[in-house]
C-alpha cells in the first residue's frame, strides 16, 4: 500500500488518500493522471490494469485501487 | 424524416398513444416497430445495412457468451484435477478465441462504415495525388449514406465489446438487440448509448405517467426552440458569411465564430432533448450528452461537459486501450530512459491522445477539414497540459484563480478557442479556413460591419433583437440548471406557472420559429456524421 500511495502523492501531493473516497467522481483524477497511475503500477508491481479494468469504483480510492492490483496480482 | 417536421410529430404522437393503449409486454415491439419504419421512410434499401451490423453483432456476442459459460463451467468442473497453470493457459485460449470472434465482427462493422463513408474521400486524395503525376483518375462511388450509420455502429461496437470484457451479458433476443441499435429517437443524432445503461428502461414494462410526459414534452418543446427559433435563423447569417468569401472577411469571420457556436449548440442541445424528451414520454431513460459546455474554463473541460456520450465511447475504447496496452507500456518505460521522467511519462500519453483526436476528427466527417479540427483540438490540450506546471506557478504568484473575473476570462477564452477552432466546419476546405481565419488579423474592417455591413447578413433588426432574446433565455435558464432541474422549478410554482411554461413555448415556437422560403427548417447539424 505504501508503494500506491507514494505513487499517488507524486500526482496530486496536495490529497488525503487515506481519507478521499472520490477521486474520479470528485474530478481529481483525469484520464491522463489514470494512464500514468497504470503505467507506474506496472513498473512497481509488475501488474497490467486491463482497459475494462479502468472504472470509477476501481479508482476512487487508494484502498480500491489497491484492492485491484491485489486481485490482478492474485489472478496472475 | 426531420424532427421539426409535422409528420414526425404526428408519428410520435401515433407511437406514444400506440405504446401506452396495448397491454405492457407489448411496448418494446411497438418501439422496434416503429423503429424500423421510422428507418425505412429515410430509404428502404437502408435497412439492409443497419439490419447486417444487428445481425453480425448478435451472432458474434452470442457465442463470445456462449465461449464465456464455457470457460467458467470447465474451469469449475476441473479445478480439482487442473494446476494454477493449466487453468490460466485454458483461460487464455478461450480468451483468444472470443478476441478473434469480437475484431472479426468489428472489423467487418467498420469496413462498412469506413467504405460508406470513406471510399470517396480516399478516390479524391488518391485522384490528387495520380493527377500530380498526369495519372488518369478513378470515379467516384455512388453510395448514399445510410441514416445514423456512425451512431449505431459505434453504439453496436460498444455493446459486443463490454460482452467480450464480459461487463454483462449477450442480449439473448435478437429483436431486442435490434430496438437497442435502431431506438428512433437516438438513431439520428445520439446520445450514443450503452447496453448497460439504456436497457434498464427500454425493454421494461412502462405505466403511463403524467409527470414524466410533462417533463418529456417541456424538453421537447424546449428543443424546438433552440432549434426553429435560434439555430434555424442564425443559420442564415452563418450561410451568407460562409457562401460569399469574398465580400465577408475579418470581422465577419469572427462574427461567424461566435455565431456559429451559437448555432451548433442550439442546434445540437435542441436535438438532444428532443431525443431525451421524446425517451422520457416513453418511459425511458436516456444518458444526458451535455452539461452547460460553454461555461467550462478548458478545453479538456469544455471535452467532458460537451457531446459527453461521444467522449466517453473515444476514452473508453480508443484512449484507454491504446494507452495502456503492452506496447505503450514499454514504449512508456523506454521513453523514461531516453527523455527523462517527466517527458518520458507523458509520450505514451500524447500519442494514444493524437490517435484518439484524428479517430475523432474522422469520425465527424470524411475530410481534411475534421482530420484537422480534431488534431487542432489535440494540440491544444497537450499544450495546456505542457504548461500546467507554469499555471501552478502562475497561481502562486499570483492567486487570483478563484476570482469570479478569473472564472469569467477562461471562460471566455475557452469558448473563443473552441469557437476558433470550429471554423474548420464552416469553410469548404482547410486552405481556404485558415486563409479566411487569417483576414481576422489583417483586414478587420469594423467600420464596414457598422456602416450597414450588419444589415446585409439575411436578417432584420426584429430578428437580431429576437435571436439575442432567446439567446439570453438560454443563458438564464443554463444558469438556473445549476441549482437543479428547471422544470421541477416550474412544477413548485404549481399548475399555473406550468401551463403557462407550455403556452410560451409553444406559442414562441409557432410564431418566431423560422420556416419558410429562406427559412427552410434545417436538417440538424449532426445528421451529417
Amino acid at each position: 500500500m505504501n508503494d500506491l500511495l507514494e505513487i499517488l502523492q507524486d500526482l496530486h501531493p496536495e490529497i488525503d488518500y487515506e481519507t478521499n473516497t472520490q477521486l474520479v467522481t470528485g474530478k481529481i483524477f483525469d484520464s491522463f493522471d489514470i494512464v500514468t497511475i497504470i503505467a507506474e503500477v506496472n513498473d512497481a508491481f509488475d501488474v497490467t490494469i486491463p482497459a475494462e479494468e479502468i472504472v470509477e469504483k476501481n479508482f476512487d480510492s487508494a484502498r480500491a485501487l489497491y484492492a485491484l492490483i491485489t486481485r490482478l496480482m492474485d489472478e496472475d | 424524416m426531420l424532427f421539426t417536421s409535422y409528420l414526425f410529430i404526428g408519428f410520435v404522437l401515433l407511437t406514444l398513444l400506440l405504446y401506452y393503449s396495448f397491454p405492457k409486454r407489448f411496448q418494446w415491439m411497438i418501439l422496434l416497430f416503429a423503429s424500423m419504419v421510422f428507418y425505412a421512410y429515410s430509404g428502404i434499401g437502408n435497412l439492409i445495412y443497419i439490419l447486417t451490423t444487428v445481425l453480425t453483432t448478435y451472432l458474434a456476442a452470442t457465442q463470445i457468451g456462449r465461449l464465456q459459460n464455457r470457460t467458467e463451467v470447465y474451469i469449475s468442473e476441473h479445478r480439482q484435477e487442473l494446476s494454477r497453470e493449466e487453468r490460466k493457459t485454458y483461460k487464455a485460449a478461450m480468451k483468444k478465441k472470443q478476441r478473434l470472434l469480437m475484431v472479426s465482427c468489428l472489423v467487418f462493422n467498420l469496413g462498412i462504415l469506413a467504405v460508406i463513408k470513406y471510399s470517396n474521400f480516399t478516390i479524391d486524395n488518391i485522384n490528387k495525388i495520380a493527377d500530380m503525376f498526369h495519372k488518369g483518375t478513378i470515379s467516384f462511388l455512388d453510395i448514399a449514406l445510410p441514416m445514423g450509420i456512425s451512431f449505431y455502429t459505434f453504439q453496436t461496437m460498444s455493446y459486443l465489446i463490454d460482452v467480450y470484457r464480459a461487463k454483462h451479458p449477450p442480449e439473448k433476443n435478437i429483436f431486442r438487440l435490434a430496438l437497442f441499435t435502431s431506438f428512433f429517437p437516438q438513431i439520428i443524432q445520439g446520445p450514443i448509448s450503452r447496453y448497460e445503461d439504456l436497457s434498464q428502461t427500454l425493454y421494461g414494462s412502462h405505466d403511463r405517467n403524467g409527470r414524466e410526459i410533462m417533463f418529456g414534452l417541456q424538453r421537447v418543446l424546449w428543443g424546438f426552440f433552440k432549434k426553429l427559433v435560434i439555430a434555424d435563423r442564425m443559420v442564415i447569417a452563418v450561410n451568407t458569411i460562409i457562401n460569399n468569401t469574398d465580400d465577408y472577411s475579418g470581422i465577419y469571420v469572427f462574427l461567424l465564430m461566435i455565431l456559429y457556436s451559437i448555432e451548433l449548440y442550439a442546434d445540437f442541445t435542441g436535438g438532444i432533448d428532443i431525443t431525451i424528451g421524446i425517451a422520457q414520454m416513453f418511459g425511458i431513460k436516456m444518458k444526458e450528452n451535455f452539461e452547460r459546455p460553454y461555461f467550462s474554463k478548458s478545453i479538456t473541460e469544455f471535452w467532458r461537459r460537451w457531446h459527453i456520450t461521444m467522449g466517453t465511447w473515444f476514452k473508453d475504447y480508443i484512449f484507454y486501450p491504446i494507452s495502456v496496452s503492452q506496447p505503450m507500456l514499454k514504449l512508456s518505460k523506454n521513453a523514461r530512459k531516453w527523455f527523462g521522467d517527466a517527458l518520458g511519462k507523458r509520450m505514451p500519453v500524447y500519442l494514444a491522445t493524437i490517435v484518439t483526436w484524428f479517430a475523432t476528427g474522422i469520425w465527424h466527417g470524411a475530410s481534411w477539414n475534421f482530420i484537422v479540427w480534431g488534431l487542432l483540438n489535440c494540440l491544444v490540450i497537450m499544450i495546456s497540459q505542457e504548461f500546467t506546471p507554469l499555471y501552478e506557478r502562475f497561481h502562486r504568484h499570483f492567486p487570483y484563480g478563484n476570482t469570479t473575473w478569473y472564472r469569467a476570462f477562461q471562460i471566455l477564452r475557452t469558448f473563443l478557442l473552441m469557437s476558433a477552432i470550429r471554423v474548420l466546419d464552416c469553410y469548404r476546405n482547410v486552405g481556404l479556413t485558415f486563409k479566411m481565419a487569417g483576414t481576422i488579423f489583417t483586414d478587420w474592417n469594423l467600420k464596414g460591419l457598422l456602416q450597414g455591413g450588419w444589415n446585409t447578413l439575411g436578417l432584420t433588426i426584429a430578428d437580431i433583437i429576437l435571436l439575442c432574446a432567446a439567446v439570453l433565455l438560454v443563458f438564464m435558464v443554463s444558469m438556473l440548471q445549476r441549482s437543479g432541474s428547471v422544470r421541477v422549478k416550474i412544477e413548485q410554482k404549481g399548475p399555473y406557472a406550468v401551463f403557462a411554461v407550455f403556452l410560451l413555448l409553444f406559442v414562441g415556437i409557432l410564431i418566431f420559429g423560422a420556416y419558410g422560403t429562406g427559412y427552410d427548417s434545417n436538417q440538424f447539424i449532426y445528421n451529417q456524421f
